[in-house]
This record gives C-alpha cells, structure tokens and sequence, in this order.
C-alpha cells in the first residue's frame, strides 16, 4: 500500500484527533461524578489569561487535576510505549505475532519488578524499572536464543513458543517468590492484573524520560527497518549492521516496555492489537507504522482505562482483563492470517 | 477468579511477620513431642470424648479455641497464629496446607477456615477429623462457631459463657452510643491498592453496628476502589488496617495526592487499626468493636459541610 503525501498527513491527523478524543472522554467520565461543565471550565480556568468559576470545590479539583488528569497521561504513556515496542519486536524479527507480551519481556520484568518488590522493600518505587529492565532483557534474551536454536530465525510460530515458554518460566518463578513472602502477595498480584493508579504525577515523571527517550530511538530507525525488512543481505550492501541495529532496538524496547511494566503492571496484548491495526490501515512501511502506533496505542489504553474505570463503578476493574479481553481474539486473527501467509 | 480470592483472603487474615520466631517455636515443639509428652494419643480421645490433640490451620480458631479454655490440647497452630502468645506456633501453611505435616503431629481434630487442596479428604482417610470454621459473614456466625468448637473439644459451658460475655459487652458498648442524626460515612483501607468493605461483610455490620456506614458498595464486599471514587465520596472517618502489611499511616494519607482535601484528613479522623483483630472473626471482635466505638465517639453528631 503506498501512501500519498495528502494521504499520509490525513492518517496521522486522523490519529492524533482519535487521541484527543479519547484523552477528553476519559477525562469527562469517572466514578466521581464531575459534570462536564465544571470540568471544562475548570480546564479552560487553567489557560493562561482565562479566569472563569468552574464551580468545583477544592476536593472535586484535586480529583480532576491530581488523580484523573496523571492516570489518563500514564495510560497514554503506557499504551504509545507498549504499541511502538510491539511495532520495534515486529519489524526486528521481521515476526508478525511478536509483542512484549508474547515475547516473555513483560512476564520476564514482572519477575524483576515482584522481586524488587518483595526484597528491595527498601530500594523504592525508582529501582523496580531497572530490575524489570534486568528481567526483561534477560527474557528476550532467553526467548530469541531458544527460538533461534530450535527452530530458525525465521520460524515464526516458534519464536513465540519460546516465548510463551520463557513467560512460564518467569511467571512460575515469579509465584514462587511470591509464596514465599506472602504478606506482599496482594500488592503483586494487584500490579500483576495491570492497573493505572497514580500516586499524583510521580509515576508519571519517571516513567516519562524512559518512554521519551526509547521512542526517539524507535521512531529514528523507521527506514532502518524498512530496508532490513527486506533482508540482511540487501540491508548490509546498503551499510546497515543488521546485528548491531537488532541487538540496539531490542534493547531500546526492552527498557522502554519494562519502564511502564514496573509503572502499569502487566497490560497484555497493546503491543500486537495496535501495530496491526494500523497496518491494516497504511500497510507495512516503518516511516508510518511506528509514529501511527504510538499514537494509536495511546489512545487505545485510555479507551481501556475508561472501561476499566467505569465498567464495574465504583469498583475497578483490572486494565489487563479489558485489554486481553479485546487482544486475545484479536491475536488469534492475526495468528490465522500469519500462518496462511507463510 | 482464583487471583481475587487469594488476594482477598490474604487481606483477611493477619500476616504473621514472625518466621524466626515461628520456626523456633517449631523446633521447640518437636524437641517437646519427641522427648517428654508421651500423653496426648494420637489414635484415640480420652474418656469424655475430648480430642487430646488439636491442630488450628486458622488463627481465628487459635485464638477461639484458647479463649474457651481448649489451648491445653492444642498441639500446633499454623504459622500465621500470632495469638495468644502462648499458642504452639509452628512452620505448618494454613494457607497451602500439606496433610503430611499436619499429620506429623498426631492429631484427632484439625480446625480450618476452609478445605484447601482436598485437606478434609486426606485426613479422613488417616482418621482425622476436621472441624472447617469458615471466615464468618456475621456475628453470630462467631458466636455460633465459638459455640460449635466448645462442643467439639469438650468446653461447652465456657463457649456458651465466653459467648454471653461478648454479647453484653458488646450490647453495652452499642447502647452507649451518641445519638446522631444521620450514620457517619466511614472508607476501611484493607490494602494500599485500596480493597475495602461494604456494609455487607462480616467488618461492614460491626460499622453498622456502631453507627457507621461504608461508603463502598458491590464488588461482593470486598470492591478495589480508585482514589477518585474515594476522594468524591469524601468519609466522615477513615480506619488504616494496612499499617503492618503495607506501611500505611494517617501521614502517609495525607500525603496522597488529592487526599490533602479530605474532611476525615483535615480533622484528624484517620486511624489506624490492628489489622490482625480487624481481619478475624474470634473472641477479640469485642477489642474492635470497643476500640471503633472510642474512636468515633467523640466525632461531632452532626456532620460537616463537605
């Protein structure tokens, strides 16, 4: 599918309107019932040289502005970074089905984060990312060695195997240490299910520089993976290290998808829903496929947290179960469509 | 699901943060069983037809069987008995129960709060019974247990007794009571991920109970609320029974984005509570019935403007 310049710019505004869409719905609708006139004044109030009576209370503004508003910005966050991770898995294994998820990189952070939980008490909420970037990394590492060993770089379905085989793993492991030290047994496994709480902005601003910086790097390569998509051989003559590319963005995406794992717990399926939807959308070429997915993966979790916050009101309801709810079917189309390709 | 359930009976009940102590106590047990205690025969029960040797796997029916007078024949209790103090504690898992262990010392009757992993089937096939004293939904369901374990041990008339004394203390203890015109809205933070009660639980009646109303409802007693639902419903008065589990203190509410703006943060109505009494259904229910009735007795009668 080639895209025309018009075309092109019409799809990315088309996004980034199906964003701003989905960040005001979200911000209108919560358990607490803020009318949507107090919350736009309110937000209008924060203008510079506007001053107009919003008419909510102090109580009614910290829930908008330090409990709604940092939720719906570390969902955006989360899903932009868990899409172009997906999108980066994709493209560098040149696999349809490869997704931080299925790959063991969320299962293998979870470890790291649940072991940063139960024994660096200490170390505080800064030292979970590195410890599921440790875990994450090592998982990737693990799945694409086995993958690689057993069936090819080229087999698709194999990959995954390892993958799924790795996640196992880590999970088990995970569960072990969590029986161990059961009294931090609720706080694991409520991180485990995925789930948006904020503490004010502070999650917010360390999951930022991660997601930021990974992304530039991402979105930097997209003609790298276009030609790579091609092949080795055919990216070498053009001066790509392929080797050099793939070990750099998986570990770009690895640090990026464990940076919002520690932050957002285990949110399962962004990585495969969106990049393939956009696909079906504007096709395969990079240039449009990264900067699409971001976009779109942050509007789809925020759609998620909505129905998340809002479905089972007052109680919450775990992202993960909303997304893998809509992923898992998906997976399955997108597994169904691979296999009669190859 | 089966996550869910877990992670909310790990609320419910008090996490023992004792293994030194309890593997100690196991050591200690042993030594005692191997060497010197050659009474309590396993096989049989004395001549009233009381169990010679009990094992708790709850630490609500440990503390229910030491307060009607059966601790002497209380062999072992699992590792997350913290009371009495002079409960038997041992390494033994209430939570992921192994009939082998339990087996190890030599019981005639076995009390749990539920038949994890085909318990009751394997101990009946070594002869053992098991008396399962599910978490209670009210407080006759206590009662009713109390009443059920003294029957089974052998100490009737003191449950009976023990029964009748919490139920005048706690009827003086609701009688004395302010008047107040409408129920004080309470929000009771079992975890830091903000699992809480609704009216309809065992916790939600004592409230009711005392004239307090949980601003929760749905999620089968036990909702996940977000901090927004929290924050919108604003509580006359907020209980802490995460203070050992999860380091939570009425500072550390106040610190909570948002929170700052609560009537119950800016009044000073955050307290905390021994979430070990809050999380049983045993005899000590009258500590927290008294120690919520001291609490918000003093809160004015009529509410604040929020």
């Amino acid at each position: 599918m080639i895209a025309s310049p018009a075309r092109r710019a019409l799809v990315v505004a088309c996004a980034v309107l199906a964003l701003v869409v989905a960040v005001f719905v979200s911000i209108l609708v919560g358990p607490a019932g803020l009318t949507p006139r107090g919350v736009l004044l309110d937000m209008a109030d924060q203008l510079p040289y506007v001053r107009v009576e919003s008419g909510l209370t102090p109580r009614q503004q910290a829930i908008l502005w330090k409990i709604r508003m940092p939720r719906i910005v570390l969902g955006a966050l989360v899903g932009a970074m868990l899409a172009l991770a997906g999108a980066a898995y994709q493209g560098v294994f040149r696999n349809p089905l490869a997704d931080p998820y299925l790959l063991g990189v969320s299962s293998g952070a979870g470890l790291g984060a649940t072991l940063a939980i139960v024994f660096g008490a200490a170390a505080g909420f800064a030292g979970v990312p590195v410890a599921a970037f440790v875990g994450g990394l090592l998982a990737v590492g693990a799945t694409y060695t086995l993958g690689r060993t057993v069936g090819g770089v080229r087999s698709e379905v194999v990959v995954i195997l390892a993958g799924v085989a790795v996640a196992a793993f880590a999970n088990a492991a995970q569960t072990f240490f969590m029986q161990l030290h059961d009294d931090t047994l609720r706080q694991v496994y409520s991180w485990m299910l995925g789930r948006l709480a904020t503490d004010g902005w502070t999650e917010v601003l360390v999951v930022l520089p991660y997601v930021v910086a990974t992304a530039a790097v991402i979105v930097a390569h997209r003609r790298t993976l276009d030609v790579m998509a091609v092949g080795d051989v055919e990216a070498a003559s053009l001066g790509i290290d392929p080797a050099r590319v793939r070990l750099l963005l998986v570990c770009v995406a690895t640090l990026g998808t464990a940076a919002v794992v520690a932050a957002g717990g285990l949110i399962g399926f962004v990585g495969i829903v969106v990049p393939h939807a956009v696909r079906l959308l504007v096709g395969h070429g990079h240039r449009l496929l990264l900067p699409l997915s971001l976009i779109a993966g942050a509007a789809f979790l925020v759609v998620a947290d909505v129905a998340a916050r809002t479905l089972m009101a007052p109680a919450e309801l775990p992202i993960g179960v909303v997304t893998a709810a809509v992923g898992a079917p998906f997976f399955l189309l997108v597994l169904r469509r691979s296999r009669g390709v190859s | 699901m089966p996550l869910t359930v877990r992670g909310r009976t790990a609320g419910r009940r008090g996490a023992a943060r004792r293994p030194i102590a309890a593997a100690t106590g196991a050591l200690l047990l042993l030594i005692a069983a191997c060497g010197s205690d050659p009474a309590p025969s396993g096989a049989d029960n004395d001549a009233a037809g009381q169990p010679g040797a009990i094992v708790s796997l709850s630490p609500t029916a440990t503390e229910m069987l030491f307060a009607i007078g059966a601790g002497d024949q209380v062999v072992a209790v699992d590792d997350r008995s913290d009371y009495p103090e002079q409960a038997p504690v041992t390494d033994l898992s209430g939570y992921t129960p192994n009939v082998e262990a339990v087996l190890g010392y030599d019981p005639d009757l076995v009390v749990t709060n539920a038949d994890t992993g085909d318990l009751v089937a394997g101990l009946r096939r070594a002869g053992v019974e098991t008396l399962i004293l599910p978490a209670a939904r009210t407080l006759d369901d206590t009662y009713a247990q109390l009443e059920q374990l003294g029957a089974a041990t052998g100490h009737l008339a003191e449950a009976a007794a023990l029964v009748a004394a919490v139920r005048t203390e706690i009827d003086t203890i609701v009688a004395d009571l302010p008047d107040r015109d409408a129920p004080l809205r309470y929000y009771h933070e079992l975890d830091n991920t903000y699992y809480t009660v609704t009216d309809d639980t065992y916790l939600g009646e004592i409230y009711a109970m005392l004239g307090l109303r949980s601003i929760a409802t749905g999620g089968d007693g036990y909702p996940q609320l977000s901090a927004e639902f929290v924050l919108d419903q604003n509580p006359d008065v907020i209980f802490l029974a995460d203070g050992q589990c999860c380091g939570v203190t009425p500072e550390a509410v106040a610190a909570r984005a948002g929170w700052g703006e609560l009537a119950a943060v800016r009044e000073g109505r955050v307290f905390t509570l021994d979430e070990d009494i809050a999380s049983r259904w045993g005899p000590r229910v009258v500590d927290l019935v008294r120690e919520v009735a001291r609490l918000v007795n003093p809160v004015p009668a009529v509410r604040p403007t929020s």
